[in-house]
């Protein structure tokens, strides 16, 4: 049965010794990441409440340490770092292409009910 | 290799260009469907949220609470241990694969029961959750118009004005000569039903509020420092005479005491559907478990079988994430 690992994450930059060290290596990124998101989710440093391309800085930092953590849930818990390209990309960018889409048509519409209701046409404050 | 001469057969399954087997490919299909399936989900809250983006409920404010510790201000650090214990036992699983690859029966067994445990741990964890959120904590007013009107007060806290929120049922003046009781079939209308009167009357909490100086409304529109807007106690007085209709506690789906009844309604609905997934996997996980201690897998010398439940186990952990995310730190 031929079952090899990759064993670099970082683009090369760690290498592990063996599989079970790597899973080891990835849970204290994991957790390392979780604890930094906790950590600013309950101070909330106002530093990071400005606004960057209509979000606040602290919730792009959310979502961009998100997406970090499920690339790594995604790339060595369920292997997809060991599988084809071809079956990486038919299962990655299916989905990411899709989600974007779906993500983008329902939070533009959302925004524009909020305007309309906002603009004073429909009356919600009593 | 060039595609032209395909070696050995060209339809019937040959080639094999993804080079994984059958029941691992099907498995990932299946996750792709689902995290479109989830992805509607938290996609359809955020237009929910975008549509009152200036009076959503803040996250911090709603799940304050730790087991155990009553009355502490804790938030987020019991969704944190969750996400944790998630996090863990998707490490148990993979471990469990990994003891898979080296046919060691003993190893996966020990890591599968873990990653049973874990899930277990976790469920429970939910519905302690749940239970909390349902049962509230503090009871508001809903208005005619179905905003949220809850109460506090300003207290002096290290030289500072700190807005504390008060508790309906410290200040509400109990009317004793209520003459509204709850109607039941046996001496009404034989084909009505009606549910539980709220434990307060809109007069009771109008002469509370008159009786207790201290005591301000608040309303769920959000300011610009992104905290919730405290009326004046004149302005208190007014809105809740003017427009309070119903005294609500908790969370369910129809009523919110922390704001927009869709906040409550998308966290009973996602959380669930998450959890529901947690509880197909540990059930999954258990039928596994059980075919490992049987030796089933040590007869086939392929643990193929673990790797793929190990998959599904891991998608409902990388779900959570970001629900984890979406629901409580944005």
């Amino acid at each position: 049965m031929a079952h090899e690992h990759k064993l670099e994450i970082f683009k090369g930059l760690v290498k592990f010794k063996s599989n079970t060290q790597k899973i080891w290596g990835v849970l204290a990124l994991l957790s390392f990441i979780t604890i930094v998101e906790v950590v600013l989710g309950i101070i909330k440093p106002e530093s990071l409440m400005g606004y960057v391309f209509g979000m606040k800085a602290l919730n792009w930092i959310f979502i961009i340490l998100t997406i970090v953590k499920a690339y790594y849930i995604t790339w060595d818990f369920m292997h997809m770092r060991d599988e084809t390209p071809g079956l990486r990309r038919a299962v990655v960018w299916t989905a990411i292409f899709l989600i974007l889409y779906l993500v983008f048509i329902l939070l533009q519409e959302g925004g524009y009910v909020f305007r309309v209701y906002d603009n004073g046409y429909i009356k919600r404050d009593f | 290799m060039s595609t032209a001469v395909a070696e050995g057969k060209t339809w019937n399954g040959g080639n094999e260009p993804l080079k994984a087997s059958y029941g691992k490919m099907m498995m990932w299909f299946f996750i792709v469907s689902d995290a479109l399936t989830f992805s509607g989900f938290l996609a359809a809250y955020g237009f929910s949220r975008f549509k009152f983006i200036d009076a959503w409920p803040i996250a911090d404010e709603v799940f304050t609470h730790f087991p155990f510790l009553h009355g502490v201000n804790a938030p987020m650090y019991y969704v944190a241990f969750m996400t944790f214990v998630l996090i863990m036992s998707s490490v148990t699983m993979v471990l469990a694969v990994d003891a898979g690859h080296h046919l060691n029966k003993g190893k996966v067994t020990i890591y599968m029961f873990l990653t049973i445990i874990g899930g277990i741990i976790f469920v429970g964890s939910q519905a302690w959750e749940w239970n909390t959120f349902i049962k509230g904590e503090y009871g508001a007013i809903q208005t005619k118009g179905g905003n949220i009107l809850q109460f506090g007060e300003y207290v002096e806290q290290d030289g500072e004005q700190v807005f504390k929120r008060v508790s309906v049922k410290d200040f509400a003046v109990i009317n004793n000569h209520k003459d509204r009781t709850i109607h039941e079939k046996k001496n009404g209308l034989w084909f009505v039903n009606e549910s539980t009167l709220p434990a307060y009357t809109i007069d009771e909490v109008v002469s509370g509020l008159e009786a207790h100086d201290n005591v301000l409304i608040r309303t769920q529109i959000l300011n610009e420092e992104g905290e919730k807007t405290v009326l004046t106690r004149a302005e208190s007085l007014k809105s809740l005479k003017d427009n309070g209709k119903l005294y609500v506690e908790g969370a369910n789906l129809q009523v919110n005491e922390y704001g927009s009844p869709l906040f409550a309604d998308f966290f009973f609905f996602i959380t669930g559907f998450h959890g529901f997934h947690v509880l197909s996997g540990i059930i999954i996980n258990i039928i596994i478990f059980f075919n490992v201690l049987l030796g089933t897998y040590e007869k086939r010398r392929s643990y193929e079988m673990v790797e793929k439940v190990g998959l599904y186990w891991h998608f409902v952990d990388l779900v959570w994430v970001f629900v984890f995310t979406f629901f409580y730190l944005v």
